[in-house]
């Protein structure tokens, strides 16, 4: 490589004043404030914010890449070049090759119509000229580089065609292949799964020791920093509030702010968090008062294949054969992947959707049979607070009406003055000024819009309560409020729960049993302190294990044992016995063998796995 | 791939089928025929004539008669015309029609695109309000007011450039003639072009904000790279979908544009059958027509599963 | 209580949190529609168009049949002098056509037909394709894919051809004008309506208002249809200048309304007949109905804006 200039203290990347506004139809948004910032060679600089907190905005900036309603000001240096102002077609020397950058979303940052293999192909040939055959070469081996397995026959698929993982291995190449200086990574695993998560954070590691790459890993999850960075910066509201070694801001956080968002995130080895709510233990009378049972469960959906002229259909098995009991004031958490079905369960339960075999027995009634007004009954005792606050709430309902509708329509007896009392003392409960009675959802933000929707839920205080991914969708510190809220009206009311979340930390938290659920089947059931402390399934070990701390200690420490591969289509049949290989038919149609649920302690069952 | 076109196929024939059907049923109910118009006729002369052309038999039977006529090609006579069948009234004047219609779909395509194009990579400059107004002026001011309008000024009054008078001819098709085919192809395009405009407007600005021209960018292709390679295609899509309507809308401005400029395509016809209750002249024409606008719509449904790989598995 | 993430929102935003009323979505639609000059401008002279239409036939000097033999084809007076046959009086502002008729008041009377017709068959395209499309949208399944099979095949035949059928077979008849160029835009208005439906149904607050007890009927009457209501609303603005279009194709084609009545396709057609002797005939109401679907246009396009603002 050519000898490029540099700083005597080794920075290649100057940013000085950086000012970054936005003219909306609201007025002007002022995203990021003078801030600067350095990055030397080889080094890792984790950049944390909520959002709102101008981290993406920030290096958008720095590459030109704003959309157009947004302006740009200061000093942005590569290597002693200015970069801002610059036009195109200087900029598109630097950038792609010098400095690359990579995004959240795969499939929509990838172009539809392209093979991945032209599209890697072309970051490469733009920026140096080797010929067809040598940047196909190149390909592969980058390709290889990032674990795409079956690389030659992928490079002629569409981005379509691949899985979120695998998407993103792409973009990681088409940044890399041409051995770039800075890599900049804006929430490159907020959209995956853990596993998968684990497996691109592993990935962009080797990266950074074998081409000594610099990275500007931008995320929310300071879990996923703690891997992998060197140095982190901390950002709210368009500026720096703290910056300094890992290890300073994770074990010696000085400014308010950056306490507050470490306390705030769920720790997977710190279930209970000082000066939070508490979860409430469970009563010997409550232990006895059995309210749901669940036994066989299936829920199959009939999904067409391809066939020539007349398509078939196949069985989706998105709950495959579970039981599980609930008990008074209980509140069990369900923990899987995408696809394992965590969400068909619950609302196969709560009579959202048709169930195709098993039995569903609530306060020792079967919920199949039931009509009318037995089910209108049921709706009192069932309810379910949705994981987007946004677009479980009908924009052109005022927040009040919202919260009203399960009251009005399931408890008709009530007058509007009475429904109205009640309104407003559930929004109380929760946190919201009664006086926004006659706002509209998309003049609040999300955590309070979150606040709406669990006093919906509440409003007829249901015996239990199903939370979809509630708090998924909402930045750290908010999280953390929704939580101990929940904890805090749990306790009150005694109710029982179902929560549903990939996020095995939160769910430690708020959960007395854990399930973890694989494409359709439970393979781990235990109370909240075995299953962290002595899992048994190599699925459970591995969610487990992928979770990121926000310890960089710990994290430089673990052996990481990352699963191999995508999640499997649950189409497939030889899917689920993944773990159980010894009794596989390798037949993708065929009735495959149902690993048996084996209690191994009291209350904890795990499914039959092959010995690793 | 093609399991999805021979689903189409298969899928458009019974919808021609349909259009047949409820043609032929909307003549018949009609009241009055095809004879009414002329001079009173003795009866045995009339029931003479009704005989020859089968119209004394039950609908039913008149229909089983013509489909069977149908699949033989044989479109029947042609009631006004007596001396020609359909067929050979069609087989001259729908290669007039086509040359007319492909050509102005070709020259909407091609300029609308282009302008639609310039409007959205200036967009909110001069070149984009420019662009869109003229535009909507396109889509707003019907084809029998440009028609006239620009036969005056480009065909009788004429334009005086670099010195010499420039004449277009007001009207007549002169076997296709290049001169004689600007006025009628660019009146008929007119609308098209300016639907078109828009859309790839539309549809470009959308595109252009997308996530991953942005990795385009990220990834420092050049400019015109990026808009080509990556953007135009996706952009497009709108415009196949939209090729389906573009061409009825065509095949009704082009009963106008035949009629003013006097060209003899088979609107023509179409328009005189209609009034004349010329049964079979009409239904030949609707059929003719029918059966183009499925088959270009089987070509549009194709070309966008080709343009867009995700549409070929979906089905 | 705190309320971080408002924090992007401006001061403006920050003060209205004081307010009691909360801000409806089809309060800041009519907010930038407001702000939408091209369409407050259009909404004015559109108004203004139709005014004039209903009122000034009443009080008009001239009525849309009357003839002056004195004054066939003669131009307005404040016309210039390039080799008219003669200059009419009196209070013919756009002076007369070839049968020795007022223009001005077969222009607005032009616009009477015009305007109803674009009205009228809205309102039927509109009442069959929103109850057709929100049936099939909402019931699902089977029925859903007949009816929709159903629209594609009437949409693949070019429809307006089936209309002049109609018109010729009818003998044109006035009223079934009306019923059967309505009869042309159901099918996409079916479309759009069902396409919307769909995509509500699949929307969270659906199954949110089932779990609280909420019966079908109530469903589609309360969440369903006000967040249709936005692009048929657009829809129907567009519409309206495709329908004039096509009555005026009709007329053109002499299929259309029958004389002595008059609509602004009628006039179009013997205007560019007379063009060479006779320009007014053909300019002015081309004006009208150049304006007139302009001032469509932008409201469609106001409105479209209005209600599905790019930014949000």
């Amino acid at each position: 490589m050519p000898s490029t200039p540099k700083t005597a203290s080794g920075r290649i990347f100057e940013i000085r004043d950086l000012d970054v506004r936005f003219d909306t139809q609201d007025g002007e948004v002022h995203a990021v404030k003078n801030i600067d910032f350095d990055i030397s060679e080889s080094e890792c600089v984790g950049v944390v914010g909520e959002s709102g907190s101008g981290k993406s905005q920030l290096f958008l900036a720095t590459l030109g890449l704003l959309t157009a309603n947004g302006k740009a000001a200061g000093s942005v240096k590569y290597r002693g070049q200015e970069l801002l102002g610059l036009p195109d077609k200087r900029l598109n020397q630097v950038r792609g090759s010098k400095i690359t950058m990579i995004f959240q979303d795969p499939l929509t940052s990838l172009t539809p119509h392209m093979t991945i293999g032209a599209q890697v192909m072309e970051a490469l040939r733009t920026h140096q000229h080797v010929a067809y055959a040598e940047a196909e070469r190149r390909c592969l081996e980058i390709l290889d580089l990032v674990r795409i397995p079956e690389a030659k026959s992928r490079m002629r698929q569409y981005p379509y065609e691949l899985s979120g993982g695998m998407r993103q291995r792409v973009m990681i190449a088409m940044a890399t292949v041409c051995a770039p200086d800075l890599l900049i990574a804006d929430e490159p695993t907020t959209a995956l799964d853990v596993t998968v998560q684990a497996q691109i954070l592993e990935i962009m590691r080797d990266l950074k020791k074998e081409l000594k790459t610099a990275i500007v890993l931008i995320s929310h999850d300071m879990g996923v920093i703690a891997g992998i960075a060197d140095r982190v910066q901390v950002m709210r509201h368009g500026k720096i509030v703290e910056s300094g070694k890992a290890d300073d801001i994770f074990y010696a956080p000085r400014h308010d702010y950056t306490k507050a968002l470490l306390d705030a995130m769920p720790r997977i080895d710190r279930p209970v968090r000082a000066g939070h709510a508490a979860l409430r233990p469970l009563s010997t009378m409550d232990a006895e008062h059995k309210l749901l049972d669940v036994d066989d469960l299936k829920v199959y959906f009939p999904v067409r294949v391809d066939g020539f002229l007349l398509p078939r259909t196949k069985p989706l098995r998105a709950v495959d054969g579970v039981s599980f009991t609930l008990r008074q004031g209980e509140t069990l958490g369900i923990v899987g992947e995408s696809g394992c079905g965590k969400s068909t369960l619950a609302r196969a339960v709560m009579r959202l959707i048709d169930k195709t075999d098993g039995t569903v027995v609530w306060r020792g009634r079967d919920l199949s049979g039931m009509q009318g007004a037995d089910l209108q009954r049921l709706r009192k005792d069932l309810q379910i607070v949705f994981q987007d606050p946004l677009a479980s709430l009908d924009p052109r309902m005022t927040i009040g009406q919202s919260i009203a509708e399960p009251l009005v329509s399931l408890k008709p007896e009530l007058s509007a003055q009475e429904v109205r009392e009640e309104v407003r003392n559930m929004m109380n409960r929760v946190g919201l000024d009664p006086n926004w009675l006659n706002r509209y959802p998309h003049e609040f933000s999300g955590g309070q819009n979150q606040r709406v929707g669990i006093a919906r839920a509440m409003i007829v205080k249901p015996k239990l309560i199903v939370c979809d991914e509630a708090v998924s969708a909402l930045d750290v510190s908010i999280q953390s409020q929704i939580v101990d809220l929940i904890l805090n009206l749990q306790s009150e009311f005694g109710m029982s729960m179902i929560f549903i979340s990939h996020d095995l930390s939160v769910v430690r938290q708020v959960a007395h049993r854990v399930m973890v659920l694989y494409l359709g089947r439970i393979v781990e059931l235990a109370d909240r302190n075995s299953i962290y402390e002595d899992p048994r399934h190599p699925y459970t070990k591995a969610l487990i294990s992928a979770v990121p701390l926000p310890d960089p200690k710990a994290e430089r420490g673990k052996a990481h044992k990352a699963l191999l591969g995508d999640l499997p289509s649950p189409l497939d049949s030889r899917a689920q016995l993944s773990f159980l290989k010894s009794k596989l038919i390798d037949d993708p149609d065929a009735e495959q063998y149902r690993p048996k649920l084996i209690e191994v302690a009291t209350g904890h069952y795990v499914a039959e796995y092959d010995p690793q | 791939m093609w399991a999805y076109a021979t689903r189409r196929v298969l899928g458009a024939i019974p919808t021609l089928f349909i259009i047949i059907t409820m043609t032929f049923f909307l003549m018949h109910v009609a009241p009055g025929g095809p004879f009414d118009a002329q001079r009173h006729l003795p009866p045995e002369i009339e029931h003479n004539i009704r005989a020859a052309y089968n119209l004394d038999k039950p609908v039913w039977q008149q229909y089983a008669i013509y489909l069977g006529r149908l699949a033989h090609g044989d479109l029947g006579p042609s009631y006004k015309n007596h001396d020609f069948t359909v067929t050979e009234l069609i087989a001259v004047g729908l290669p007039v029609s086509a040359r007319l219609g492909l050509s102005a779909i070709l020259l909407a395509i091609f300029i609308g695109i282009g302008l639609g194009t310039v409007a959205a990579l200036n967009q909110n400059k001069l070149t984009d309000y420019g662009v869109m107004g003229i535009a909507m002026i396109g889509i707003t001011i019907p084809t029998f007011v440009t028609g006239p309008i620009l036969t005056l000024f480009l065909g009788i009054y004429g334009l005086h450039l670099f010195g010499y008078d420039f004449f277009l001819p007001a009207g007549g098709w002169n076997g296709g003639a290049l001169a004689n085919m600007i006025l009628p192809v660019t009146v008929l395009a007119l609308p098209q072009i300016a639907v078109i405009a828009r859309l790839v407007r539309g549809s470009m600005v959308e595109v252009l904000r997308s996530n991953y021209v942005r990795t385009a960018r990220a990834k420092g292709l050049p400019s015109h790279i990026v808009v080509l390679r990556h953007a135009l295609r996706a952009a497009l899509l709108p415009v196949v979908s939209y090729l389906g309507p573009a061409i009825a809308g065509l095949l009704t401005g082009s009963l106008i544009v035949e009629t003013i400029f006097g060209i003899p395509g088979i609107g023509r016809y179409f328009v005189e059958g209609a009034i004349n209750r010329d049964y079979t002249l009409v239904m030949g024409v609707v059929i003719c027509y029918a059966a183009f606008v499925i088959f270009l719509n089987l070509v549009a449904d194709i070309l966008y599963a080709v343009l867009d790989p995700r549409v070929r598995y979906s089905q | 209580m705190s309320a971080p993430g408002l924090a992007n929102r401006n001061t403006v935003t920050l003060e209205r949190a004081l307010d009691i009323k909360g801000r409806s979505l089809w309060t800041d639609a009519r907010r930038r529609l407001i702000q939408n000059k091209a369409a407050v401008a259009s909404i004015v002279l559109l108004s203004l168009i139709a005014l004039l239409a209903i009122f000034v036939p009443f009080f008009w000097p001239y009525s849309y049949a009357a003839i002056d033999y004195g004054a066939i084809g003669c131009a307005p007076d404040w016309w210039p002098d390039w080799n008219v046959p003669c200059h009419a009086g009196g209070w013919h502002v756009f002076g007369m056509d070839q049968n020795g008729r007022d223009l001005f008041i077969r222009v607005l009377y032009g616009a009477r037909i015009s305007l109803s017709v674009g009205l009228v068959a809205t309102l039927v395209s509109l009442f069959i394709g929103v109850s057709y499309g929100a049936i099939a949208g909402f019931v699902g399944g089977t029925l859903d894919a007949l009816m929709m099979r159903f629209v594609d095949v009437l949409y693949s035949l070019p429809y307006i051809f089936l209309v002049i059928v109609l018109m010729v077979v009818f003998n044109q008849n006035f009223f079934l004008l009306f019923v059967a160029i309505g009869a042309v835009e159901w099918l996409t208005m079916a479309r759009i309506v069902r396409g919307q439906t769909l995509s509500i149904k699949q929307k969270e607050y659906i199954e949110a208002a089932r779990a609280a007890g909420v019966g079908t009927l109530a469903t589609i009457r309360r969440h369903v249809i006000p967040n249709v209501l936005g692009p048929v609303v657009v829809y129907v603005t567009l519409t309206i200048p495709t329908i004039i279009l096509a009555e005026s194709f009709l007329s053109f084609l002499g299929l259309g309304i029958q004389p002595p009545m008059t609509s602004w396709g009628v006039l179009i057609k013997d205007g560019a007949d007379q063009m060479e002797t006779a320009p007014w005939m053909l300019i002015f109401p081309a004006l009208f109905m150049g304006v007139t679907l302009f001032c469509f246009n932008f409201i469609g396009d106001g409105l479209r804006d209005a209600l599905d603002p790019k930014d949000r």
